[in-house]
């Protein structure tokens, strides 16, 4: 199995200030209706980092995502992915960025009409992979990396909420793209099966360099996989450093959240 | 009471959010044709997508041609006899059902199921991300939902539309073979004396053009949808409700710029 052989647990150190930006935001500001969600962030991320993105419901870490990605377009300020200026790209420009970098999203997004293989293979297929032995090669590899082979011929209505993820996940990874989003994978998930997440996470990183942004609330999981760590409070980045520094923080509102304690948002 | 600019907001709004609508329907035209450009139609999707509009829509458009056609024979014939003209029964069902009321019947029927469902089919893939899922795999939803849709509908609305007619006609001979023992000589030889080729290309581009329209409003209506299933819901209703009033308006208009180049009994 390519994608799930021997790995350490220990997080991998954070790139030192030479490394290669792969993503950067400048400036960031959204607003949907009156409210202002996203007030300004400023955020780097380096080539084959883990940066985990924490912060309250609703504080814009999935709008954050989906601009990296073009899904979203900023009020105002930039984004950069691979040196590429994302939102002054028409949807029709954005090929060249999603070859590049693949998104888990948060209720996974499975095609209703599609079995599992299916689903997985769409990706391949729609980027003009036609060896159907190669494809199958490939589906069978990224769904055994989150144990799920054996539920290739199922339809999503079928499979429980952490299998659906797991899916989702096998869908992002199977094009092997510079970077991938994960929005929340670890949410649904019982601890064996977040673990695989986490454990998958890392290898990706470690066998092809991967880059990943893991919008999530599992703390367990952010210091097992993360090199860096961003809390988004107010729709701006209050905390940004490595996870034993976020452990280290003496800022109550930090130390509140990832504590559990309910006075983060007073 | 309301100020003067007061009472001329609402009607400002509505004006303004009808130009926003038609500006979304030919933005969404005009990425249809960048689709058509490109070249990948993706047939295997055209062919379910005709079977599921084509194939599927048969039983709802010959029910309702065949009762149309029985229903205005059976009116039109009582007071035709009143004046003698009876015979001429047959010509004036069969070019009645050519030119408007098999097209639009069979386009208000199609525009209620398949419409319908087609707002609902993508409303539902938008609010559940599966749009976006699609355009962060590099897939143009428009390419990948609307134009397999969109060629699937071109080639089956003058089908059904001929299918609507056909019922309409064998429906009103029957009515008048069986129900007034008219000679079906006399039926068949005014029905045939008074259609033409004509009347059947009008009701073949009618089906054309209508079904473009429930494509694109109902195609729109979908990806327009937020809101969860609420959303999709109104949606739905909006599809149905504004291509079969849009069908109906153009259809108005169509009748009379076709009228220009087929006149009636222009044969």
């Amino acid at each position: 199995m390519a994608l799930l052989t021997s790995a350490s647990t220990n997080p991998p150190a954070a790139p030192n200030g030479n490394a290669e930006v792969f993503i950067e935001l400048r400036g960031l500001h959204k607003r949907f209706g009156s409210q202002e969600i996203l007030c300004g962030i400023d955020l780097k991320l380096y080539h084959g980092e883990t940066l985990c993105i924490i912060g309250p419901s609703g504080e814009g870490k999935t709008v954050t995502m989906k601009h990296i990605i073009g899904l979203i377009r900023p009020d105002s300020g930039d984004v950069f992915v691979a040196g590429m200026h994302v939102n002054r790209l028409r949807e029709r420009e954005m090929a060249p960025i999603r070859q590049k970098v693949s998104m888990l999203f948060q209720g996974a997004a499975l095609f209703d009409r599609m079995t599992v293989e299916e689903n997985v293979a769409f990706p391949l297929w729609e980027s003009g992979v036609r060896d159907r032995k190669e494809i199958k090669q490939r589906v069978l590899e990224a769904l055994e990396a989150v144990d799920l082979a054996e539920h290739l011929d199922k339809y999503p209505t079928s499979l429980s909420g952490g299998m659906r993820k797991r899916t989702g996940i096998a869908r992002a990874i199977i094009c092997r793209s510079e970077c991938i989003l994960y929005d929340e994978p670890n949410s649904g998930l019982d601890p064996i099966g977040s673990d695989i997440i986490d454990q998958m996470v890392l290898r990706m990183q470690r066998r092809f360099g991967v880059t990943s942004i893991i919008v999530t609330h599992d703390m367990r999981s952010i210091f097992k996989i993360a090199n860096r760590v961003a809390m988004l409070y107010r729709g701006k980045i209050h905390f940004l450093g490595t996870p034993d520094e976020l452990r280290a923080s003496p800022d109550p509102i930090v130390q509140n959240f990832i504590n559990g304690r309910s006075d983060v948002t007073g | 009471m309301d100020s003067p600019s007061g009472m001329l907001a609402l009607p400002g709004r509505t004006f303004l959010r009808f130009l926003v609508y038609l500006g979304q329907l030919t933005a969404l035209m005009g990425e249809l044709m960048i689709a058509v450009r490109s070249g990948v139609w993706r047939l295997r999707l055209v062919a379910e997508q005709i079977v599921a509009i084509g194939y599927g829509s048969q039983a709802v458009v010959i029910v309702t041609g065949a009762f149309t056609g029985a229903v205005f024979t059976f009116q039109s014939y009582a007071k035709f006899k009143d004046f003698g003209f009876e015979t001429t029964v047959g010509a004036v069902v069969s070019v009645a059902l050519c030119r408007e009321l098999g097209p639009v019947l069979a386009g208000l029927m199609v525009a209620g199921r398949v419409g319908a469902a087609m707002a609902a089919d993508i409303g539902t893939m938008k609010v559940t991300e599966q749009v976006d899922a699609l355009r962060v795999m590099g897939v143009h939803p428009v390419d990948y939902l609307v134009l397999p849709r969109f060629l699937a509908m071109m080639i089956s609305m003058p089908f059904l539309v001929a299918e609507s007619i056909s019922f309409g006609l064998i429906a009103s001979y029957l009515v008048t073979s069986f129900g007034y023992d008219m000679p079906s000589a006399w039926y068949l030889t005014h029905m045939l004396d008074h259609t033409n080729m004509e009347d059947l290309s009008i009701g073949m581009i009618k089906g054309f053009v209508f079904g473009m329209l429930i494509t694109l409003i109902s195609c729109h209506q979908g990806l327009a949808a937020e809101n969860g299933a609420v959303g999709v819901g109104l949606g739905t209703t909006r599809a149905v409700v504004i291509s079969s009033l849009v069908l109906l308006i153009v259809n108005f208009f169509l009748s009379i710029l076709l009228n220009y180049v087929f006149p009636i009994g222009s044969a």
